[in-house]
Formats: structure tokens, C-alpha cells, sequence
């Protein structure tokens, strides 16, 4: 805090809510974003196949491993109790959304200026670490798994099937601008929710510690008993908060992970 | 929250992601652990099957024993009255021995009694030819009266 003590706090807010940005109009990158989504990624898929390659079925998983197939084990069971069939590709499909987003919005717990103090060092003004507090971050796994659900769609009742449906559901041929209408709703309304939700949530979490943080400006002005007190009550309301944060993280992600399998599945069933 | 072309890229990067963990993690995962599963449920079902084959196998001891019991119990029994037979046996034979012991004596005495009358009648009949002698003053002729004196000696042996 003391680096950004000349910013008033909305300065301070507004510039930690400020993507490090490369472009212009639809065609602006967030760097940050991708950095660290895509950092995150390739640690993850790392951290993945070395704890793969230790599993076999001579010996008793050990360590990371063991952590690692015990996740495995758990998404398994969960992609079954909702998929009734061959669920590899689903089980796969969460595996990843639960472990990168997970990773992704553990970020949230750094302390709030350390990223951007070390971004920078290589010369980066900006720097938003959290990818899921990006909307363009959570919008395109939406997107993914809304191409998922049409295809699976499509996959399971055949496109002249899946087709027939936009027009005769729920209200059967004769009212097929509103079957159109309502099925196009009920189609947009997954990747949009699933989406705005991990987002909405992620976003909120950030903006508190960023809030939490401001507790501490008041030192900048000189060692007072009010500037003491609210420095404690940073430090202590940040600890809670950053506590009850790994459940949001965890529980964001689970949900991220289950709502996409439902979404799919339900798009084998016919109407 | 501006939606800009960093979106794209997130696909990009997710669907890498999703295609490594799908092609390469997760067979990786699946494969042993399904293995390893299957290893279990076998042998938790070989284990019941053992525990099954026990209990058959202690039912069959336990038929087993009891069987051997029994037939012990009648070997015992039957050994028993074989001895009680033999030993019945034993004291008849015993009896009948004893009996026939007791016959042959008493056949014996009556021979020497007999053996003793005649004896003694001949001595009395001697006595008797050697009193009459005397009385008669004469000597008797053995010779002469055996055949008196054969009679004599044979009352007297009757009696």
C-alpha cells in the first residue's frame, strides 16, 4: 500500500481494476489475462502428467499422486452420478474445468498489489492476475461448452432431430416462432449465466480485497491510533475474508465444473 | 466488463488444455485406476468366495467329527459286548470245565470206593475162611472151597 499512497482510493481501485491491455476496440488483448490463464495452464497440465505418469495399478498411489487421482476419482464419480453412459470425454471435460479454475481463481488469494508490483518490474502498468475475474476469461469456456451442448445435441438426436426441436418445442409446429424464440433463450441463457456467474463471483471477491486493502491507507498519512487500529483491522478482516475466499474458489469451480456436465447431458434428452 | 478478442484466445487456450487432459492425462489416470478397481472388486470377491469354501469345509469337519464320533461310540459299544461275550463265554467254558473236573473225580472215588469194597470184602473173606478154619480145626482147604469162598467174599463185597 505504501507504493500506492500518493493514488487517492479510487485511483488505487480503479487502477487494480484496469486490465494491462494491447490493441484497440474488439481487437484488444487482455495480456494479463492470457498470461496467466494460459501460465496457469501450462503449469497445470505439467503438475498433471508428472502425477499421471507416478499412477499405476501395481502400487498404492503416494503423495501428490494420490491427491491428484483422489480429484480424478471424485470428478469421475460426480460426471457419473449426473451422465448415464460413456462419460470419458465429460469426465476429462471437468476434470479440466474444475482444476484450471481452480487454479485460476486461487489467484485471488496473492496479496492484491504483489502482482502488479511485479508485473512491473518487466514494465507492465496494469496487471489484473485473476483470469475468472475477466469476463472474456469465463465467457469462452461458456462458449466451449455451448458449442458442447449443440453438438452433443446434434450427436444424439441427428441434426433433422435436434432441428425439429427448435421448431416444435415446447408448443408443438404451429407456434414455431415462439418454440424459436423460447428454445434460443433457453440455449443462451446456460453460457451467459455459467459465465456472468464465475465472473460475477470471482469479480466481487477481488473487489473486496482491493476494499479490504484501503483499510491501510491511512498509515500513509503518519502512525495515529486511528491509522494503527485500521492497519490491524486490514490485516485481520483480509485474513478472514482471504479464509472464507477458498471456499468461494473451490465452491465457484464445482459448480463451473457440474453445471456444463448437467447442461450436456440434458442435451441428449429428447422433448 | 468489456468483452474484446481476449476471448478468443481464452478458447484457444482451453481447448488445448481440455485436449492434453483428455488424450493424454486422463487415459493415463483411467487406465490404472480402473485396473486397480477391478483388482480390488476381484479380489473382494475372491475373498468372499474363501470365506464361502471355509464355512463349506468347516460344515464338512464338522459332519466329519461327528460322523467319526458316532462310529467310535459304536466301536466302543460293539467292544464292549464282545468282551462281555467273551467273558460269558469264559465262565461257561469255566463251569463246564469245572463240571466235568468234578465228574471225573466223583467217577474216580466210586472207582476206588469199589476198588476198596472188593478189596476189603476179600480180606474179609479171607478173615472169614481163617476163622471158620480155626472154629473148625481144620484147615480149609483153599482148593477145595474156592468156589465157596469166591461166593462168600462176593456176598460180602454186596453187602
Amino acid at each position: 500500500m505504501s507504493a500506492e499512497a500518493t493514488q487517492s482510493p479510487s485511483e488505487y481501485i480503479s487502477h487494480h481494476l484496469t486490465h494491462w491491455t494491447v490493441g484497440h476496440g474488439f481487437w484488444s488483448w487482455h495480456v494479463d489475462t492470457l498470461l496467466m490463464s494460459s501460465g496457469l495452464a501450462v503449469i497445470l497440465a505439467l503438475a498433471l502428467y508428472a502425477a499421471a505418469r507416478r499412477v499405476s495399478a501395481n502400487n498404492a498411489p503416494t503423495g501428490f499422486a494420490s491427491f491428484i487421482e483422489f480429484i480424478y476419482d471424485w470428478v469421475d464419480g460426480q460426471v457419473g452420478d449426473i451422465y448415464h453412459g460413456n462419460r470419458s470425454f465429460l469426465t476429462a471435460l471437468a476434470f479440466t474445468l474444475f482444476t484450471w479454475v481452480v487454479c485460476m481463481n486461487a489467484m485471488d488469494l496473492l496479496p492484491v498489489d504483489l502482482p502488479g508490483n511485479v508485473a512491473k518490474v518487466f514494465g507492465a502498468d496494469h496487471f489484473r492476475v485473476l483470469p475468472t475475474a475477466d469476463l472474456n476469461g469465463t465467457i469462452a469456456m461458456a462458449i466451449v461448452v455451448l458449442l458442447l451442448v449443440i453438438g452433443n445435441s446434434i450427436r444424439a438426436k441427428g441434426l433433422g432431430g435436434y432441428a425439429h426441436e427448435w421448431i416444435a418445442a415446447p408448443f408443438g409446429p404451429a407456434l414455431f416462432p415462439a418454440n424459436i424464440v423460447l428454445n434460443l433463450v433457453e440455449l443462451l441463457a446456460k453460457p451467459v449465466s455459467l459465465g456472468m456467474r464465475l465472473y460475477g463471483n470471482m469479480y466481487a471477491g477481488e473487489l473486496l480485497f482491493m476494499l479490504i486493502a484501503l483499510l491501510g491507507f491511512a498509515l500513509a498519512s503518519g502512525l495515529s491510533a486511528l491509522s494503527g487500529t485500521l492497519f490491524v483491522a486490514e490485516i485481520l478482516i483480509g485474513a478472514g475474508w482471504a479464509i472464507f475466499h477458498i471456499l468461494i474458489v473451490l465452491l465457484q469451480a464445482y459448480i463451473f465444473m457440474v453445471l456444463p456436465i448437467v447442461y450436456i447431458s440434458m442435451a441428449e434428452e429428447h422433448h | 466488463m468489456d468483452i474484446n478478442a481476449t476471448f478468443i484466445g481464452q478458447i484457444i487456450v482451453f481447448l488445448i488444455l481440455l485436449w492434453f487432459i483428455y488424450k493424454v492425462v486422463t487415459p493415463m489416470l483411467a487406465g490404472p485406476i480402473g485396473e486397480r478397481q477391478k483388482r480390488i472388486t476381484d479380489g473382494l470377491a475372491a475373498a468372499e468366495k474363501g470365506q464361502k469354501d471355509l464355512e463349506e469345509a468347516r460344515g464338512r469337519v464338522d459332519a466329519l467329527v461327528r460322523e467319526s464320533r458316532e462310529r467310535a461310540r459304536s466301536v466302543e459299544d460293539q467292544a464292549a459286548r464282545r468282551a462281555t461275550e467273551l467273558v460269558e463265554a469264559a465262565k461257561q467254558n469255566a463251569q463246564a470245565e469245572g463240571a466235568r473236573i468234578v465228574e471225573t473225580a466223583r467217577v474216580e472215588v466210586g472207582n476206588e470206593a469199589q476198588r476198596v469194597r472188593d478189596a476189603l470184602a476179600r480180606e474179609a473173606g479171607t478173615l472169614v475162611v481163617k476163622a471158620a478154619s480155626q472154629l473148625l480145626g481144620r484147615e480149609v482147604d483153599a482148593k477145595a472151597h474156592a468156589q465157596l469162598l469166591d461166593q462168600l467174599a462176593n456176598d460180602i463185597a454186596r453187602g
